[in-house]
């Protein structure tokens, strides 16, 4: 019927592909790839984080956050807020600066860039001179400091970007000043850092590579003071009552220098190397904050002793007695401290530290300075990620389990509250409970809430207590000794050293019904879990499954197979394993599928499938697919030298076409292969570019790894006759076989007692020997089979068993509907014949119409080798639309894909982040947020109240208003509005004027 | 689906008594029937029984069979008609055809594609009618009736002639398309001027392969068109999937980086022997010197052919997936089965320890060479250790949708 279509119905078809499909990329889940810039606003309480990569994050309440990229492709090395603004400024590797804000669009805010600037010095000058390595945003938001290699200070205002010619501090107008007696007067080097005067805005502290730092008065245009030290200056500090400064320096040492009035003479109260004696490392930077009525804290990274710990990457804390020196994961990136009441200036309450791989925030106010778990940004890569898994609509009652598992293991973290609390979700509540597994190379499943805006861990499971693993699973062996010196604590989860790799996690399978699991690995281990609410000691029963079925002349050459315990052990409550299967050959698992009603689970590696029923606790079904001429496959694990070379050309290929690339990416999961490519690759790129070649012949039954089984499927279908359905197996390969088997399963009264069996029922060798990708049976209706047991929990309709059904068969060059029972060829849609893309990954979606709730209709969702996503009509196999979604030289990035049952998707755009992207108009979960504009800044006490009322009188208008001077916007609206609320702030703004008698900057300015 | 019905007659079938399941199809009738597998004489004899059987005494006709490739193939002497007896297997099939003017070209699947009414492009013979009729004389001119086509030049009279459109039959053989493309800069004319864009080039013939064997791909030719879909734009590697794909039917547009043995479009003399005069120099020279008289096809020829309106005739049928049926046959050898649920074809099979008598079917819609063969060591393979049914059991064929039937 469909062929014969009038034309009017083709653009109604039209109208109703922009009701059902629309591609939008959402949302960035995990932690930045390469993180280079931390900064923060306690008056907006929002965190950025720029990347390496040009891109720049804004992270608030949980749910709050905003990306943003630079055009240009250079790392970000400084970011800063403006201070009491929605502005914010980046300071990029090729000297650039970057001017951002967050601007209210239609009650959402969105971050922009506004501006750009590039510091030009005079003509004929030695860049040097204009080469910017610190940035100081001036409390009075209209000034940016510009400190550069040549020694000069450079004045800018913003908005705009206008160069202050005549505020300039030029290096003679420094040097001309600083006493004789300053041995390296003559060499200044750098401005190093800078600082301005917390209590007094006009004096800003130049700080000098050389060691110098000299107060500086803008509005004088003088030198104050000079402080004479002599160590190489790594960071400076203005204490907040501005009475001192505190400078740390490369040899780890800092120095605390007292600033009395009316003295000329600094003095030097105390130079301190914390970690002294022997030579120590830099000192990076140093914050001291007060407490009320107790001692200061005194915040500082590195500064480690040079020979034993130089390797640690460390920040220490001084609190009265208390010093811990928490030992990070990975390089320190920059770390700020979070302060509470009403205008952050209280007691310290949150340090926030970010490193090379993860965030940390210490709670600062709880005894014994706990960790507190992070809403956003957790390192999904703490052990790399081998695979991933995604479950829709997780029923209330697993949920809630799942949550409570997770919360055991959850008791050291800290009871607070997530300190960063800026701007508002305005996103709706998801719709459903969604769950992302994700499988790591160290043996763990980490169950994700990917129901919103933030992925958040919810439950650790880890295979590795059911095997007789090499290393120590203690954890504990970091805790320090009591009175080690210095008194390391180590934070942070980022691990990816794993200790066996045999572990690693390759294919997951969650039934959300019955709470079953099975994970499979690398080493040819399927394992079987059920969820217990209660910890339980058991032994887990081991059965091995020989693939090979007596095939003569093998010898596998890879990994052994692991061995499992023979001990009962003793499992935490979350989801405990009873039955491990291992494959013989033990190598590793491709493809995995379980099917809860029926209690089997089938599996597949390169050798072959197999069924094992976990109730009777036997195997139904072993076949072997090994083509026996196959050496590749019969040797071992894709050889280390194959993958080597493969992986080699990849990158090849990627240098040539990185130019245009914004991101880098990085396949290979270990080291090791990481090395070996650089080398190859250093090796390769000096030889001559020699022409890439490709062979041109047809497939053929000889190829390796025709064996390879690339998809295994349960179906209660008709495979013997058109009358009677009955359970079946599918099993698809690389070499495009597909096979088919009927089971006999026995009625539920014998089910544990009866024999089940398995008969070979068809058989198809797709001529064009692609690998099958994937197999979807059709009901009479067209409508995909539903889930087992998802019909027996009233969930969906039960599939028409009177039609005729079909099974679809996706090969990575075409899709192809047989008919059952008969199998003959019904439709078929060519791919790679067409367009040269080839099917990676393929998913069965349901998609809502936008415009009427109860339209709705199946997709087949795949992507492609070339990075595209496509929605087929189900089951007429009609394209229906195709989106541009990945690059194409992102090989791993395309290999992580994961589809949703809602039409959605993620993948992996670095190590650690996955890119989460929508397909359907009605399925989409992406941040709506607000962040409103700070009040300007209140520095005493006594007009804090009336401000407070006046704000939130203000709150509610700034929605929809572009952001501007927040000030200006609070007069303004007064004006317009109430005289009372006018002279409210009239008063608190000549408070403020009378709190800084000298501030008269923008006279200046002007 | 009007054989629906023969579905029934699925029965094995035995050749130990050495007859030949014959049967024959002239215009819309069948006959069936059976001949001893050495107890018959020569070619003439074998005529003369179809005309009898058929009631076409008197008409001249042309005797094809379908070999186990699923080809057409002669039978015009003795040799060939004992070829085809001795590979029955177990019917053989025979297509009675009246003797026309009108050549046959005996090719890979030739059989689905005359059923589906689609010739060669130019030996169509409602497309080219003019041509066979000056043919139509006592002289047969065209392709040798022994031999099978493996490579064509097709399209010559709607292709720039500085093109060449190559059509390579992939036989279930062994022998390989042997021929490498590599990534490459090619010239274009266009209105604006020359233009530099990259191209797809072939880089290596392999020795014995059939891209070498048929002479008319060569190194450094460009390839511009795969099965009909222009490659501007594609990547190496797009290029290489849509060949592969397409392995079994490859057509492939070259602009020959040896332009002097074009072939030209009839009429069009003058042309030829200019670019012949001039294109020697590689497919940058050649594409220069190539200035055809209007610029405006010149810049998108292939596209503006009209040869891809009839993109059915490189659309070739590859529907050769090869079904196979385990009816109930080989129970899994670790895990007995019972056959109670089995295909009621055999429901009255014993149940157990009765492999042999079990038939297996194989629906073969299109067989290559290699399908039988490895459906065979396939079916070995599924029968565990009990090899020896195999071949009394294997060969019933299976009449399906898309199953060669005859």
């Amino acid at each position: 019927m469909k062929r014969f279509r009038r034309h009017g119905t083709e653009s109604q078809r039209d109208r109703l592909k922009q009701e059902l499909f629309q591609f939008t990329k959402t949302v960035e889940h995990g932690f930045p790839h390469q993180p280079s810039a931390l900064g923060y606003s306690s008056s907006l309480q929002l965190m950025a984080i720029g990347t390496r990569s040009g891109a720049i994050k804004l992270y608030g309440a949980p749910g709050v956050e905003f990306m943003g990229l630079h055009d240009e492709n250079a790392a970000v090395t400084q970011v800063f807020f403006m201070p009491h603004q929605v502005e914010l400024v980046t300071l990029l590797d090729d000297n650039s600066l970057h001017m951002w804000t967050l601007r209210s669009h239609k009650g959402l805010s969105e971050l922009l860039e506004i501006g750009r600037f590039l510091l030009t010095g005079p003509p004929g000058a030695p860049p040097s001179v204009t080469r910017v390595t610190s940035v100081l945003t001036h409390s009075s938001g209209e000034l940016l400091l510009l400190g550069t290699e040549g020694g000069h200070v450079f004045i800018v205002e913003v908005p705009g970007f206008r160069e202050l010619e005549e505020m300039n501090i030029s290096l003679d107008q420094i040097t001309s000043c600083v006493p004789d007696d300053y041995v390296g007067r003559r060499n200044l080097e750098h401005v190093e850092a800078l600082q301005e005067n917390p209590i007094n805005s006009n004096q800003v502290a130049i700080g000098y590579g050389r060691g110098l730092m000299v107060i500086w008065d803008l509005n004088h245009r003088c030198a104050i003071r000079h402080i004479p030290a002599t160590q190489q200056l790594e960071s400076m500090w203005w204490t907040e009552n501005g009475s001192c400064i505190l400078s740390s320096h490369s040899d780890g040492s800092y120095c605390c220098w007292t600033l009395r009035t009316g003295d000329k003479k600094e003095e030097e109260e105390k130079s301190n190397i914390p970690y002294g004696h022997f030579p120590c490392k830099a000192i990076n930077k140093i914050v001291q904050l007060p407490t009320a009525g107790g001692p200061p804290f005194l915040l500082f990274s590195g500064g480690m002793p040079r020979a034993s710990y130089g390797d640690r990457h460390c920040i220490t804390v001084i609190y009265s007695k208390t010093q811990v020196a928490f030992d990070f994961t990975s390089r320190i990136i920059d770390f700020f401290v979070i302060r509470d009441g009403p205008h952050h200036t209280g007691e310290p309450s949150a340090l926030v530290v970010l490193v090379e791989e993860e965030l940390v925030v210490i709670d600062l106010q709880t005894e014994g300075w706990p960790v507190i778990q992070t809403p956003y940004l957790v390192p999904l890569h703490s052990s790399a990620i081998t695979c991933s898994y995604h479950v829709s609509a997780i029923p209330l009652k697993l949920w809630e389990r799942i949550i409570a598992a997770g919360v055991v293991q959850n008791t050291q973290y800290s009871k607070k509250l997530w300190p960063i609390t800026g701007g508002q979700n305005l996103a709706p509540d998801p719709p459903q409970r969604d769950l992302l597994l994700t499988g790591h190379e160290d043996g763990t499943v980490r169950f994700w809430d990917a129901s919103g805006v933030c992925l958040y861990p919810l439950y650790k499971l880890s295979t590795a207590a059911v095997f007789n693993a090499d290393a120590d699973l203690n954890d504990n062996m970091s805790q320090s000794a009591e009175g080690e010196w210095p008194p390391f604590r180590k934070v942070g989860c980022f691990d990816p050293y794993s200790d066996d790799p045999r572990l690693g996690i390759q294919k997951i399978h969650l039934c959300k019904y019955s709470g079953y699991l099975t994970v499979a690995g690398t080493a040819g281990q399927i394992l079987m879990l059920e969820l217990n609410d209660e910890a339980a000691e058991q032994t887990v029963e081991a059965k091995v499954v020989d693939l090979l079925q007596g095939q003569e002349g093998f010898r596998w050459k890879g990994h052994t197979q692991l061995d499992v315990r023979e001990e009962p052990v003793l499992f935490p409550p979350g989801f405990q394993p009873f039955t491990v299967v291992q494959c013989q050959p033990p190598a590793v698992v491709t493809a995995l599928n379980l099917h809860s009603e029926w209690k089997l689970v089938a599996f597949g590696t390169s050798h072959g499938f197999g069924v094992y029923d976990y109730l009777q606790k036997n195997t139904v079904l072993v076949k072997c697919t090994l083509n026996p001429s196959d050496q590749l496959a019969m040797e071992g694990p894709l050889s280390r030298v194959k993958s080597i070379k493969k992986s080699l050309r990849q990158s090849f290929r990627r240098i040539r076409r990185s130019r245009v690339s914004l991101r880098k990416h990085h396949i290979s999961n270990t080291n090791k292969i990481q090395e070996a490519n650089a080398r190859l690759e250093a090796e390769l790129a000096e030889m001559e570019l020699a022409p890439v070649q490709r062979k041109i012949e047809a497939r053929s039954s000889d190829d390796s790894f025709t064996g390879l089984v690339r998809i295994l499927c349960f179906a209660d279908t008709f495979l013997s006759d058109s009358s009677h359905n009955t359970p079946s197996l599918w099993a698809g390969t690389n070499g495009g076989t597909v096979f088919a088997y009927i089971l006999y399963i026995p009625p539920v009264e014998h089910r544990a007692d009866e024999a089940l069996t398995a008969q070979p029922a068809k058989e198809i060798q797709l001529m064009h020997r692609a690998p099958v990708v994937g197999i979807v049976v059709l009901d009479g209706h067209g409508a995909p089979l539903p889930e087992p047991l998802e019909t027996a929990h009233d969930l969906a309709r039960s599939p028409d068993l009177l039609g005729s059904h079909h099974v679809l068969v996706i090969s990575e060059e075409q899709f192809k509907v047989f008919t059952l029972p008969k199998l003959s060829s019904k439709m078929k849609l060519k791919l790679t014949a067409v367009d040269g893309s080839r099917v990676r990954r393929v998913g069965v979606a349901w998609f809502g119409s936008s415009r009427t709730e109860d339209y709705g209709e199946s997709g087949l969702v795949f992507l492609t080798n070339q990075g595209d996503v496509h929605v087929l009509s189900l089951p007429h196999i009609k394209m229906q639309i195709r989106y541009p979604c990945i690059r194409r030289e992102d090989v791993s990035g395309i290999a992580s894909c994961v589809f949703t049952k809602q039409g959605q998707g993620f993948y992996l755009m670095s190590p650690s982040e996955f890119e989460r992207f929508s397909l359907s108009t009605r399925y989409l979960v992406e941040p709506r947020c607000l962040v409103e504009a700070p009040l300007p800044p209140v520095f005493s006490n006594q007009h804090q109240p009336k401000l407070e009322g006046a704000s939130s009188a203000l709150r509610c208008t700034q929605d929809t208003e572009d952001p501007e001077s927040a000030a200006r916007r609070v007069m303004e609206h007064a004006l317009l509005n109430d005289e009372k609320v006018l002279q409210e702030i009239q008063k608190s703004l000549e408070g403020d004027q009378t709190a800084f008698p000298e501030n008269n900057v923008k006279s200046a300015v002007a | 689906m009007s054989r629906q019905s023969q579905q029934q007659h699925r029965t094995p079938i035995r050749h130990i008594d050495n007859t030949v399941e014959v049967k024959s199809k002239f215009e819309a009738e069948y006959r069936r029937f059976g001949l001893k597998r050495n107890g018959f004489g020569g070619f003439q004899e074998f005529y003369h029984l179809l005309q009898n059987i058929h009631h076409i005494h008197g008409v001249e006709v042309l005797l094809e069979y379908a070999d186990i490739h699923g080809d057409l193939l002669p039978i015009n002497n003795d040799e060939n008609f004992h070829k085809a007896v001795s590979s029955a297997n177990p019917v053989l099939r025979i297509i009675i055809t009246k003797k026309e003017g009108d050549s046959v070209v005996y090719t890979t699947n030739s059989l689905q594609r005359r059923r589906k009414g689609l010739g060669l492009t130019g030996l169509r013979p409602a497309g080219s009618g003019s041509i066979h009729s000056k043919n139509k004389s006592g002289l047969m001119i065209g392709p040798p009736q022994d031999f099978r086509q493996i490579s064509s030049i097709i399209d010559v009279d709607i292709l720039p002639e500085s093109y060449r459109r190559v059509r390579l039959h992939k036989y279930g053989s062994k022998k390989p398309l042997g021929f490498y493309i590599r990534d490459g800069v090619s010239v274009r004319v266009t209105p604006q001027g020359v233009e530099k864009v990259p191209g797809v080039f072939i880089s290596r013939l392999v020795r014995g392969g059939l891209a070498e064997s048929t002479g008319l791909l060569a190194v450094n030719d460009e390839i511009l068109e795969v099965n009909g879909i222009d490659l501007t734009g594609k990547s190496l590697d797009q290029v290489t999937d849509m060949m592969v794909a397409n392995s079994h039917n490859l057509i492939v547009t070259v602009k020959p980086a040896n332009q002097r043995n074009n072939v030209a479009p009839r009429g069009s003399k003058n042309s030829m022997g200019h670019s012949g005069s001039v294109g020697s120099g590689g497919s940058i020279g050649s594409a220069l010197s190539h200035d055809s008289p209007s610029p405006a096809s010149q810049s998108n020829p292939i596209t503006a052919s009209s040869s891809i309106a009839e993109g059915d005739s490189y659309e070739e049928d590859d529907d050769g997936d090869v079904i196979l049926e385990n009816d109930c046959l080989s129970p899994n050898k670790y895990y007995p089965v019972t056959n109670s649920n089995s295909s009621t074809l055999n429901r009255d099979s014993p149940h157990k320890g009765q492999h042999s008598a079990i038939p297996q079917s194989v629906s073969m819609p299109n067989s290559l060479g290699t399908s039988l063969s490895h459906s065979s060591t396939m079916m070995s393979h599924h029968n565990g250790g009990s090899t020896h049914s195999v071949s009394s059991s294997q060969e019933s064929m299976k009449e399906d949708g898309n199953v060669i039937t005859l």
